[in-house]
């Protein structure tokens, strides 16, 4: 029925007594979340909105069984308060913090590729699967239950992709922003491969932008893995070149990054590109067409 | 976030790494002064947010102090135009004049972030003093790189293998050992996205130098590093960019006359996809981000409402958790104190959205409401076409 989180997960919140923190800790719980627990260092003890709050993760998740982490922790604490999820193994963590410094999630990104947690994010919108379970800041009503997987690196634009696939009668599995910092957590291949493994996800939309190789490496991934039909909008066809990012990351990055090769490289590999974010719903339903032939 | 090469060199010299001896000049007058301390012969750089400058005659060897007061004063009276810049170019309010040191070698040496490996990445190459993406194209063979691993940081083994596949060897193979270290250090210190030497010579005397140097910050790390707003020179920002940086917007303008006010980057980008699809040209690219307060909505407006260009507005929310009624709320507020005439639309979507178009609405401003991202984008367009009604 979904990826990552369901009905059964629960969810501890660090940094639960913030504004955003406690605001999106009550809109996830109204959604039907299983908001168990929440983290502030000095706080434990204490009952915020009839939920027990810790000074550690690890004391949530060994007095509530949470499983799930979503992170509110501002920049100067956010990278710590990541590494202190995964120290506890927890099975998935989702940081929506935006604007945590590179050289802060250089670590992170090492310390996670050794364990068994998954990371969402940072400087993300989350992670929902329609009906059932919420961990995120995206608005609920606007997604319908169903089949298909979206993936994307925006935060609204993803909501708008949403949107056009629920006007169109076309429900979600579960709905992932992965994040647009340069590093993050599970990248588009990770959560295709959970998509593709998913009895219950028949096709998959996903929403890329200017910059980086991400699309790129997806498109070659799916080519060779993927079973199901997938539909792909890519933001910024117009932008600007703008203003780059320096001689070095361009090398890196050997000439990608730009749109209209993002889009070439996906049509190549079998994929719906929708070439106006007006019709991105219309897109999804002509992969799904397609597959039927 | 950049700063100046006068001022990266400031910083590598901090760490002991060595450069030209130099002195900045904000007048003509001061530029010859500095020459004749220089000795008469020297290198006078136009100091500009961008690279490209020898090519475009930013950088000149100078032989006497009045040819060096000549060429500033040309200088400063002009913009400078090179690739990086774009057409209308960048001011020059400052010159770096330096030393004329005797070069017999030139390297590239960089530390930047790899966004596949998610890890520092240390480039080297032979070729220095070159377009480093036209060494990479035409002989990728001659690019060294090595990845740094967190926990270990960069190692001197490490940093004598680039040495040594450079060519160097004896003491100035050590001595660029000992540089490289340094140079990591100041990346990770001084929180870089990119930190490059290009080139970095030998010169005739046997020193190595950095004779040319650019550093970016990560603009995240700022709450760490106090110093870096007083390293911003505003010259070389757009008026509007520095107003909008203010008001933590993301705001870069554009050619256009339809003046878009969106939350989040990728439908902000999207937005202007659309508007262009639809036979409209945007003013500007504007992201209030996620969170954005009603101040910050006013404050956008009006930062969009001083671009003389602006024609219309198309205003795209799509609230996650943004309420739509207090969008509204800052687009009459803001739309109101500056007597704005101008035609806009308006397209939200999420939470309270009944609510913010009523007040629109009712607002008495030249507004329309987009029922969705086509319709709104198609209004805007429609609407300047008819002479914005």
């Amino acid at each position: 029925m979904s990826i990552l989180v369901d009905k059964n997960s629960r969810v501890v919140v660090q940094g639960i007594t913030g504004r955003s923190g406690l605001f999106h800790a009550l809109q996830c719980r109204e959604y039907g979340t299983g908001v168990v627990a929440g983290v502030t260092p000095g706080k434990g003890g204490i009952h915020i909105e009839g939920i027990p709050v810790f000074n550690t993760v690890a004391e949530a998740v060994k007095y509530t069984e949470a499983n799930v982490s979503m992170i509110f922790v501002p920049p100067p604490g956010a990278a710590d308060a990541i590494m202190e999820a995964i120290d506890t193994g927890i099975a998935l963590a989702v940081c929506i913090t935006e604007g945590i410094p590179i050289r802060d999630m250089v670590p992170v990104k090492a310390v996670l590729q050794g364990s068994t947690t998954r990371l969402i994010g940072p400087n993300c919108p989350g992670i929902i699967t329609p009906g059932a379970c919420k961990v995120g800041i995206m608005p609920g009503h606007i997604h319908m239950p169903g089949k298909i997987g979206v993936i994307s690196r925006s935060g609204t634009l993803t909501y708008e992709a949403v949107k056009q696939l629920t006007d169109a009668g076309l429900g979600q599995s579960t709905c992932i922003g992965i994040g647009g910092d340069p590093i993050i957590g599970m990248n588009f291949i990770d959560v295709l491969t959970l998509f593709n493994q998913d009895p219950d996800t028949e096709a998959v939309f996903m929403i890329g932008e200017i910059g980086g190789g991400a699309e790129e490496a997806a498109a070659e991934w799916i080519r060779a893995n993927m079973k199901k039909p997938v539909a792909a909008f890519i933001a910024g066809v117009t932008a600007p070149p703008g203003k780059r990012m320096g001689h070095a990351g361009a090398i890196i990055t050997g000439g990608k990054g730009k749109a209209a090769d993002k889009i070439r490289t996906l049509q190549e590999c079998g994929v719906v590109v929708s070439t106006s974010p007006t019709r991105m719903g219309e897109a999804m339903q002509e992969a799904l067409g397609k597959a039927q032939l | 976030m950049n700063i100046h090469e006068y001022q990266a060199k400031e910083i590598l010299s901090s760490y002991g790494i060595p450069i030209p001896r130099g002195l900045v000049a904000l007048t003509s007058d001061q530029v010859e002064r500095a020459a004749k301390m220089m000795g008469g012969r020297c290198v006078v750089k136009a100091q500009i947010y961008a690279g490209g400058r020898g090519k475009a005659g930013g950088v000149r060897l100078i032989h006497h102090p009045e040819e060096a007061q000549e060429y500033a004063k040309e200088l400063f009276g002009r913009s400078l135009v090179t690739r990086q810049t774009g057409p209308q170019g960048l001011k020059v309010r400052r010159i770096l004049v330096e030393e004329a040191v005797e070069i017999a070698r030139e390297f590239y040496l960089s530390i930047t972030l790899d966004r596949e490996s998610s890890r520092y990445i240390l480039i080297a190459s032979a070729e220095g003093g070159m377009d480093i993406e036209e060494v990479a194209a035409k002989s990728p063979e001659k690019i060294l790189t090595l990845t740094v691993d967190p926990f270990t940081g960069l190692r001197p083994y490490q940093a004598r293998k680039i040495a040594l596949a450079l060519g160097l060897t004896g003491t100035i193979c050590e001595d660029c050992v000992e540089l490289i270290l340094n140079l990591y250090k100041v990346c990770q210190e001084k929180d870089c996205t990119l930190i490059e030497i290009n080139p970095l010579v030998v010169t005739k005397a046997g020193w190595l130098m950095a004779m040319d140097a650019k550093i970016t910050f990560d603009e995240n790390a700022v709450f760490r590093h106090r110093e870096y707003p007083d390293m911003v020179d505003y010259s070389q920002l757009d008026p509007l960019e520095i107003n909008a940086a203010k008001y933590d917007l993301a705001y870069i303008k554009l050619a256009g006359t339809i003046g878009c006010l969106v939350n989040g980057a990728g439908l902000a980008m999207a937005t202007l996809d659309v508007l262009k699809e639809s036979g409209g040209e945007p003013a500007n690219f504007l992201d209030v981000g996620g969170g954005a307060t009603r101040e910050k909505v006013a404050e956008a407006f009006r930062i969009i409402l001083q671009d003389s260009d602006v024609k219309g507005i198309f205003v795209n929310i799509f609230g996650g958790i943004m309420r739509c009624d207090v969008i509204a709320q800052g687009i009459i507020e803001a739309a109101g104190a500056v007597g704005c005439t101008l035609p806009i639309v308006v397209r939200m979507d999420g939470s309270q959205v009944e609510e913010g178009k009523r007040l629109l609405l009712q607002s008495g401003l030249n507004i329309q409401v987009g029922t969705s991202l086509g319709d709104g984008a198609a209004k805007i367009v429609q609407m300047l076409a008819q002479g914005g009604r």
